[in-house]
């Protein structure tokens, strides 16, 4: 061998192989392989091995948009692998970077081309370029990559339309490595066909034979099994040579260790930086007063989110701004977010509606889920208020796409105020509008849609503020738990008392600060080198929480409720306080 | 096969040889027999008495299977005893006393090999998927588990400073169809007790006596580094059931498990913890696999670097 194999494409499957919905179990080089379409006809090449407990991949199954593991159910999105959903935890966000082992793919002349560290493209064959590439059957053989090459050199076949030559003429067009191409010449008929042969292992392959130009339709079956009846005859004598000669040993694939932080507890996301630079590549007016915008990668894929999620955008004018994403189960291509001009915008809504346009790039936060969606309900009731319904947008998708009971109450004041219309259509008899109603006649309909509470029953809304009050008002007044209610406010408007001075110790640190009037816990524990995530620093998204070991925190936040207020053991760091002289928090 | 096996694929590992092993169910053996099994990738021999005494030894010509043989006639025997169904084994220096089940000695329980399954993965494979809860409603939906009901409550775990015996202790999972007799969906309490490297007991509400427990048990049969069969235990309240409804749910349950620990890459547990990646549910097996570290039994895992 001149190349090294594990720098060079392979084809790993065939069109046939990967149709919608289904896994291939594929191998290269050793390495088991798990290869499925996703209904937006990107084909998946993973490691045919679940993160968790090892399991095969292959034998999972695709929804058209994830992949979901056999064992656990967990579910892994559509290109970048990442862990979407971990049901023996349905409360819990999955740490985002649990993600499977990807490899490359292009699909080309038929065939899925993939490799282990591939170098540039797949390769350009000048007869299929300008031919129009047919498809032959598959051939596993028992025998090495080299054996069948040799072997392929002197194979035969008859040309299209002379099917029953007794003695065509064969050339040899080209030999690679790991390719053949052949012309076999009957009177005027003439056949060029390439094969490439895929390294399954040292002592097995895969000839995967593609002619330059499809057949006739009605001739095709004909010369599909004039092709296998040949390959088949071929396959005899390969492996009678590789019986004959010593079996190499198999090639062992190294499985890449998890990182340690997965191997222990999952690190929290670190700072407000920003991680990602994506592109919008669309940006249009999806209801009155809100722009939609579609957020693409630069180069790569985006980071996995899951139902709830938000994005820290930062703004071309500094400023830093959370927004829902909006997208469905698996589309993954691009973020595609809500944003509602504020009439008394301080520049973050004014800013993306009057000065982002498409084509621009901004910088975004890796998505963080604050709102995770429970998916072990008997019923899950999401109510949205105007633009609030963006992450409730995500929820009803993806308990859609499970088949998972819901209803979704669109509150707005007309129907051209319901952003996402065509999405929102698209969820059929489970969504209910509520259209122009007054404050008093909200209040009465969510009463009448809280009434009975029962057991496995959850709760989301979000919305503006008197809403989402009026809902865990009426909830709690109709006997729903704390814990089966879920809320995201869109900002804290409650007046922030930063007038306290009290004193933080930080019972993993050994360290004590004082944090003085006018200061946050953040900004004081971020000055003494102390690295802590944040996201919307005004009390509402629940990034910046810490456990408090001792001490009585004085709540300002809006993420809590109000029983996990009651309880005292969590505090958010970017407004809430001290009501003792000192809190130990777990840091 | 790379790991802890010599050149015949037969077992080195001091902490494995030393254990006991089971070879088969007693009452499943026709007494006064040659019968030919694998352990720990030899070939092993042993024969029962009617009354229920037992030899073991290393296959040799003069007795093959299907022989007839006076057991206590053998010479060259292994050590070997008769104790909770099954005969049991071991090709090192095993200790006075296995481990114990007070429960079986109940009078009104009913103790039976539910079944002895063949499998294609390692022994330690097979416990920490009997270990685990996570997988009941994926794997046994309708029985032991039920989609959208996928939580895994927290439970505690610790490793039992007398014994040195793993405990789970506190689990809880909504099951549909917990038993052959459950006839609707429930809470099930259960506890896990891992008493050898290769064997574990679950205890689970019984529907027939709340206020006791019944007893499975996997003790599994470690055929070489990559196979083994499972030997299944029962010690149950319940004398409605037939024997032969209970086993046919028990291997029900079980064959449901087959295809899923037999596509499971490597076959063999690891122990470095950076190898698979864990979650809260996983406790028990992540308390599992660092107990079999500190065993030494480097036997059927890879072991941690």
């Amino acid at each position: 061998m001149t190349a090294d194999p594990f720098t060079m494409w392979h084809p790993v499957a065939s069109e046939h192989d990967v149709p919608y919905r289904h896994v291939h179990h594929g191998q290269l080089l050793g390495r088991e392989l798990a290869v499925w379409r996703a209904d937006d006809d990107f084909v998946n090449v993973w490691e045919n091995r679940c993160l968790h407990r090892g399991l095969r991949l292959s034998i999972g199954s695709n929804d058209g948009t994830e992949l979901r593991c056999q064992y656990h159910g967990w579910r892994y999105a559509n290109r970048s692998a990442g862990c979407t959903y971990i049901p023996a935890h349905p409360a819990d966000a999955p740490a985002r970077t649990i993600c499977n082992r990807t490899f490359s793919s292009v699909e080309r002349y038929g065939l899925v081309w993939s490799g282990e560290s591939p170098v540039g493209d797949p390769p350009t064959v000048d007869v299929l370029e300008a031919g129009t590439p047919f498809g032959l059957r598959n051939l596993p053989v028992d025998a090495s990559v080299e054996l069948a090459v040799r072997h392929l050199q002197a194979h035969r076949f008859s040309p299209c339309g002379r099917l029953d030559a007794e003695a065509p003429e064969m050339t040899v067009d080209g030999v690679s490595d790991y390719s053949v191409a052949l012309t076999a010449r009957a009177g005027d008929a003439r056949s060029t066909a390439v094969f490439f042969v895929q390294p399954v292992d040292s002592g097995r392959c895969v000839i995967r034979g593609v002619l330059a130009d499809a057949p006739p339709a009605g001739e095709q079956l004909a010369v599909w099994r004039h092709h296998a009846i040949e390959l088949d005859r071929l396959r005899v004598v390969i492996e009678a040579e590789a019986a004959s000669l010593p079996a190499p040993e198999p090639m062992v694939p190294m499985l890449q260790q998890v990182p340690l932080h997965l191997a222990e507890v999952p690190d929290a996301p670190a700072g407000r930086q920003p991680a990602l630079r994506v592109q919008v590549q669309r940006k249009w007016e999806t209801a009155a007063g809100v722009a939609a915008f579609e957020l693409a990668p630069i180069e790569g894929v985006l980071p996995t989110f899951q139902p709830g999620a938000h994005i820290d955008v930062h703004l071309p004018n500094g400023l830093v701004r959370q927004y829902s994403i909006t997208n469905g189960p698996g589309e993954s291509a691009s973020y595609r977010l809500g944003v509602k001009l504020e009439p008394d915008s301080s520049g973050g809504s004014s800013c993306l509606h009057e000065t982002v346009r498409e084509g621009d790039v901004l910088a975004i936060s890796e998505p963080r889920n604050n709102f995770p969606l429970r998916r072990d309900s008997n019923r899950t009731i999401l109510v949205a208020g105007g633009i609030g319904i963006t992450p409730l947008l995500a929820m009803a998708q993806a308990l859609d796409r499970m088949s998972l009971p819901f209803e979704l109450h669109c509150f707005a004041q007309s129907a051209e105020h319901v952003a996402f219309a065509d999405v929102v259509d698209g969820l059929g008899g489970s969504v209910v509008r509520h259209l122009g109603l007054s404050p008093d006649e909200t209040v009465a309909e969510i009463r009448r849609l809280v009434a009975g509470y029962e057991s496995f029953a959850n709760l989301y809304v979000c919305g503006p503020g008197p809403m989402l009050e009026a809902v865990r008002r009426e909830a709690s007044a109709a006997g729903w738990p704390d814990e089966a209610v879920h809320f995201e406010y869109f900002k804290n408007t409650n007046e922030i008392d930063n007038s306290s001075t009290f004193e933080v110790a930080l019972a993993r640190s050994a360290m004590t600060v004082t944090v003085p009037a006018g200061a946050t816990i953040l900004e004081v524990l971020r000055g003494h080198g102390v690295i802590m995530p944040s996201s919307c620093e005004q009390g509402a998204c629940g990034t910046c929480v810490a456990t408090v070991l001792e001490g009585e925190p004085d709540h300002q936040d809006v993420y809590l409720n109000d029983s996990e207020h009651r309880a005292g053991d969590r505090i958010m760091t970017c407004v809430s306080r001290a009501a003792s002289d000192r809190l130990v928090l777990d840091l | 096969m790379a790991g802890m096996a010599g050149a015949n694929g037969e077992c080195q590992n001091r902490a494995v040889l030393d254990q006991w092993h089971p070879l088969g169910a007693i009452d499943e053996a026709e007494p006064n027999v040659v019968h030919v099994t694998r352990l720990l990738g030899e070939s092993i021999s042993f024969a029962v008495t009617p009354e229920g005494r037992s030899a073991v030894w290393r296959t040799r010509g003069d007795l093959a299977a299907g022989m007839p043989v006076d057991p206590e006639s053998v010479a060259g025997t292994l050590p070997s005893r008769c104790e909770f169904l099954y005969v049991w084994t071991s090709l090192g220096d095993p200790p006075e006393r296995s481990f114990d089940i007070p429960e079986f000695f109940e009078p009104d329980r009913r103790n039976f090999n539910a079944c002895t399954i063949g499998l294609r993965t390692s022994a330690p494979r097979a416990v920490e998927n009997f270990l685990d809860m996570g997988h009941f409603p994926f794997v046994h939906d309708g029985l032991l588990g039920s989609e959208p009901r996928t939580e895994v409550v927290d439970y505690n775990v610790h490793v039992d400073g007398d014994t040195n015996e793993v405990w789970a202790t506190e689990c809880q999972f909504w099951q549909p169809a917990a038993s052959a007799t459950a006839t609707e969906g429930q809470m099930v309490d259960y506890v896990y007790r891992i008493m050898q490297p290769y064997s574990i007991l679950l205890y689970k509400s019984c529907p027939a006596a709340p206020e006791r427990m019944d007893l499975i048990g996997l003790f599994v049969q470690a055929t070489s580094e990559e196979h083994c069969r499972g030997h299944m235990f029962l010690s149950l309240i319940d004398d409605e059931s037939s024997i032969g409804h209970i086993r046919r749910f028990v291997q029900t349950i079980f064959a449901q498990d087959v295809p899923i620990i037999e596509n499971q890459n490597p076959k063999r547990l690891p122990l470095d913890p950076q190898a698979e990646t864990p979650i809260r549910s996983d406790r028990a097996s992540i308390l599992y696999r660092r107990w079999l570290s500190d065993l030494g039994v480097t036997y059927a895992v890879i072991p941690a670097a």
